[in-house]
């Protein structure tokens, strides 16, 4: 093994490291402002890449049905739960049907990269507070491991759905940009520099935002203790469809920016959903900066572990959490939860 | 039910599969009904009774399935070591993932599980030795007395044969020592802890059960299907045996046997009338199953079997039983406890600052203060449940001070606690009992073969004993949270009084009580002081301090305000000033 193949491998896992530490990040988030471990994030990613690719090659993504059913269904639970019915509608019926005549007006055109990236950002995300608000927002209360079941169970249906929707066929999309750039013997391709300054210009973003801004603060203070935080009046349920919303976003572009790099298919998300899981978990689903070096750290081990025992890179990746879990639990003072 | 249903139940598993004219298709629904019901079981006790959540247990049944076909075909091994072999495999590895997630938060166990299900599912899928994805085959049948259970008839009546023994089992274990310290775990283990029980390694027990009896079921499966593949072992088919769980009831061991036969069932039907209804296309079950999971987890989150059989809370008749063996009480007016300059920081905050006070052997001394002096912290550092900053709590001139809950209650600190810590679910006199942990020995495996009788009938004993004496005999049989809130500070009292304390702790234990309820419980509190017993006592209700404790101490944001007799207390000009104001 010569430096090329060390420096191809090391830029291999930083990109692919990249996309989990977006993933890991929005886990973090939605962990600490909903206690949801957001199982269905890979679905997301699925959704993203296939939504996209489907729009790539001029054809009406099938998630835009899906979009608008999802909608509805978080109308009706809306107005079961006696929400605002004018906003209600406004984000769950309008809101779908103005991205589906959008899309049926532009998908034939192919309008390119950027408007494709948008269009598909536009359909998956709005999923994730409708979700938010059908399944999570009656158990807000629950535990943190009835949270997870039903996360879970999410994840099964999205994933039942990505199947009917896409199809068992993989896709792919052409790349954003066709340049490349050459640093001595290494050649970084240019969806590679996507991938990277997309990543880092999201972090920034989601620092300022949660730094600067009343709404991340709110977000913040949700995080730390929901009955204070309904104290002082924020809407957590809102907080939640926030969260759920940023998570579905960024799942969602993750998928847009890996598909020209790779074959999605309907149920390949949830493999790289638990990569940023293996990020999150290792940074112990607490810290930001933590779970991005986590994930570049798996990204890496990755791509090594695929270069030497590419049949085992899957069980070298997971296992990687044993020793995490490990040296936590000899720092840990056992304290009861008292949560049931 | 009656104790005596396995009888009839057995009979049952041997004559149903001969019945004329069953399906050869219901036979072969009813061996799998059987196999996941003996795994659902293991995840009602580790999720719905024990609070934790695994996302491994098909990995479990995996390795049991695996290490029987591996040692019956490689090897050339008789089938029946493989039983042995997978609960080995099982239970080790159990133990392991246990060790590295079970002293972390909750989530951790789930996530954990979900990693190591999903390296084991690649790791069976690619190592030449477990024959990759095509798994091995040509497994040999079982056989029993020379007859060989290739007739799936047969093999019927051996799954639910050992279904019936693991319900037996598990019903045994549920009820005995070790039993209560695993349904502590969800929603009262901190209390279980304060009484001696090992939480740690209640759990421990219980993921290790768990994983044991789906390695059971995975050797019942290896032997019926007679090949093994990887796919039966993922992360998605323990999330299916998880929904057979919170479907059926995932707090009764019976709402594993339902969630089992309801999950098989429809299942099966889906996979037969979906893809009638809407095309070839889809994985529509999986769809069906994530909805009715999250249907169940909004609108019925026990499950169907309590909505289907309600629960006669069984009458426990206590039986005479030679009374447990007792400490030895401290001479009167010897010293027991001394709070030597104790402190708590929580970040900037003092919430105990130096105290130090000291109480003797037959004595009632009174911790009082206003809201927030620290009363409630000091009693967390002396019963370990939190590490003091600085300082020192002895008990007969011996540090307590970073041991952990257990061992102190072992050396006989009891207490009662603020806000009520009993285990919800429970009857009030399993809860009393659990304060007599300490003074059983009974492990699981004699909980499971009943052999504790005579152990478990001492500590009801015990338990109805001190029930009588605090005034609760008529309530033993009846939930513990279904009492009103002041009976369930006394019930935590009758819990403390099994632990047979030489030094009593109690958080507010008048609160909530009426006049004549607070008359009773200060003359119980005499009896016990002329025992020997010493009691420390927090308590806003001021009448009830100054008629029973020989000695008052009391705190202010934190640090000791004065300490003497009531009489003195309450002429002290800074006690006054604290809780009246000082005058303009």
């Amino acid at each position: 093994m010569d430096s090329t193949i060390v420096a191809i491998l090391v830029q291999d896992g930083i990109v692919n490291g990249a996309i989990y530490a977006l993933l890991a990040l929005s886990l973090v988030l939605v962990f600490a402002v909903t206690r949801v471990v957001f199982v269905p994030q890979g679905e997301f990613v699925a959704y993203g890449a296939l939504t996209y690719a489907a729009l790539d090659s001029g054809s009406t993504p099938g998630s835009l049905w899906l979009l608008c059913a999802l909608g509805a269904l978080a109308f009706v639970a809306g107005v079961i739960r006696r929400g605002p019915v004018l906003r209600l509608a406004v984000t769950s019926l309008v809101l779908p049907a103005v991205v589906t005549g959008l899309t049926l007006w532009l998908a034939p055109l192919k309008p390119g990269v950027a408007v494709n990236a948008a269009l598909a950002l536009a359909i998956v995300t709005p999923m994730a507070p409708y979700i938010y608000r059908i399944g999570f927002q009656p158990l807000a209360e629950a535990s943190v491991l009835v949270l997870l079941i039903a996360a879970v169970a999410v994840h099964l249906v999205l994933a039942g759905l990505g199947l009917v929707f896409f199809g068992p066929e993989g896709s792919r999309a052409t790349a954003f940009a066709d340049f490349s750039l050459s640093l001595g013997d290494l050649t970084l391709p240019g969806q590679a520099l996507w991938i990277l300054g997309l990543t880092a210009a999201l972090m920034a973003g989601l620092y300022g935002f949660f730094g600067f801004t009343l709404l991340g603060k709110a977000l913040r203070a949700t995080a730390v203790n929901r009955l204070g935080a309904r104290l002082v009046g924020i809407a957590t349920a809102q907080s939640g469809g926030i969260a759920f919303a940023l998570a579905g976003a960024i799942g969602a572009l993750s998928g847009i920016l890996v598909v020209p790099l790779t074959t999605v298919y309907y149920d390949s998300g949830f493999v790289i959903g638990l990569k940023g899981f293996t990020a999150a978990i290792i940074a112990g689903m607490g810290s930001y900066p933590g779970a991005v070096l986590a994930a570049l750290a798996v990204g890496v081990l990755e791509s090594f572990s695929s270069f030497w025992a590419s049949a085992f890179k899957e069980v070298i990746v997971f296992t990687a959490i044993i020793p995490v879990l490990l040296w936590r639990s000899l720092r840990h003072v056992t304290l009861e939860d008292e949560e049931e | 039910m009656s104790r005596y249903w396995p009888l009839p139940a057995l009979a049952a598993c041997a004559l149903v599969p001969w019945l004329p004219g069953l399906p050869v298709f219901w036979l072969t629904l009813l061996n799998y009904i059987g196999i996941s019901a003996i795994l659902v079981v293991g995840v009602v006790v580790l999720t719905g009774i024990g609070g934790m959540t695994s996302f491994a247990q098909a990995s479990f049944l995996g390795f049991g399935a695996y290490a029987s076909a591996v040692l019956s075909t490689h090897y050339g091994l008789s089938p029946w070591l493989g039983l042995p072999a997978a609960i080995a495999v099982s239970a080790v590895a159990a133990g392991l993932i246990g060790a590295v997630t079970l002293r972390l938060r909750g989530h951790y166990l789930a996530l954990g599980t979900m990693a190591v299900a999903m390296s084991l599912y690649y790791l069976f899928a690619n190592l030449d030795f477990f024959g990759r994805n095509d798994g091995i085959s040509g497994i040999p049948p079982l056989n029993l007395f020379g007859l060989s259970l290739v007739d799936g008839r047969l093999y019927l009546t051996l799954i639910w044969a050992v279904l019936v023994l693991v319900i037996v089992a598990t019903n045994n274990l549920l009820d005995s020592r070790v039993g209560r310290a695993i349904r502590s775990l969800r929603g009262g283990a901190l209390a279980a802890a304060s009484f001696g029980v090992n939480t740690p390694a209640a759990r421990q027990l219980a993921f290790v059960y768990a994983a044991v009896l789906a390695a059971i079921a995975g050797w019942l499966y290896a032997h019926l299907q007679r090949s093994v593949n990887p796919t039966p072992f993922g992360l998605n088919a323990s999330i299916e045996y998880m929904l057979m769980a919170v479907l059926g009831g995932a707090g009764q061991v019976g709402g594993a046997v339902l969630g089992a036969v309801l999950v098989t069932v429809i299942n099966d039907q889906l996979q037969d009338w979906l893809p009638r209804l809407l095309g070839q296309r889809g994985n529509y079950e999986s769809i069906v199953f994530g909805l009715i999971l999250l249907a169940v987890l909004q609108t019925a989150p026990e499950g169907l079997w309590p909505h289907l059989f309600r629960g006669r809370t069984r009458k426990r008749v206590i039986a005479p039983a030679e009374a447990l063996p007792r400490r030895v009480m401290p001479q009167a007016g010897s010293p027991v406890l001394a709070v030597e300059r104790l402190s708590k920081r929580f970040g900037g905050l003092i919430a105990v600052n130096e105290i130090s006070f000291a109480v003797n052997a037959g004595e009632i001394v009174g911790l009082i203060g206003p809201n927030g002096a620290g009363k409630s912290t000091s009693f967390n550092l002396i019963t370990g449940v939190a590490d003091p900053s600085s300082g020192a709590v002895r008990l007969f001139g011996t540090a307590l001070t970073g041991q952990p809950a257990r061992e102190i209650a072992q050396r006989g600190v009891a207490r009662s606690f603020q806000h009520v810590k009993l285990v919800p679910g429970m009857s009030v006199i399993e809860n009393v009992a659990i304060g007599a942990h300490l003074r059983g020995q009974a492990g699981a495996l004699a909980g499971v073969l009943r052999l504790d009788r005579a152990e478990e009938a001492r500590l009801f004993a015990e338990a109805a004993r001190q029930l009588a004496r605090v005034g609760l005999a008529e309530q033993a049989d009846r939930k513990a949270t279904d009492l009103a809130l002041g009976q369930q500070r006394v019930v935590e009292i009758a819990r403390a009084l099994c632990l047979d304390p030489v030094l009593l702790l109690l958080d507010e234990p008048a609160a909530g009580l009426r006049h004549n309820e607070k008359v009773e419980l200060a003359a119980l509190l005499r009896r016990l002081r002329a025992e020997g017993v010493a009691v420390l006592l927090v308590e806003h209700d001021m009448d009830f301090v100054m008629n029973l404790t020989d000695r008052l101490v009391v705190m202010d944001f934190g640090t000791k305000l004065a300490e003497g007799t009531a009489e003195a207390v309450r002429r002290d000009p800074a006690v006054i000033e604290a809780y009246l104001g000082a005058a303009q």
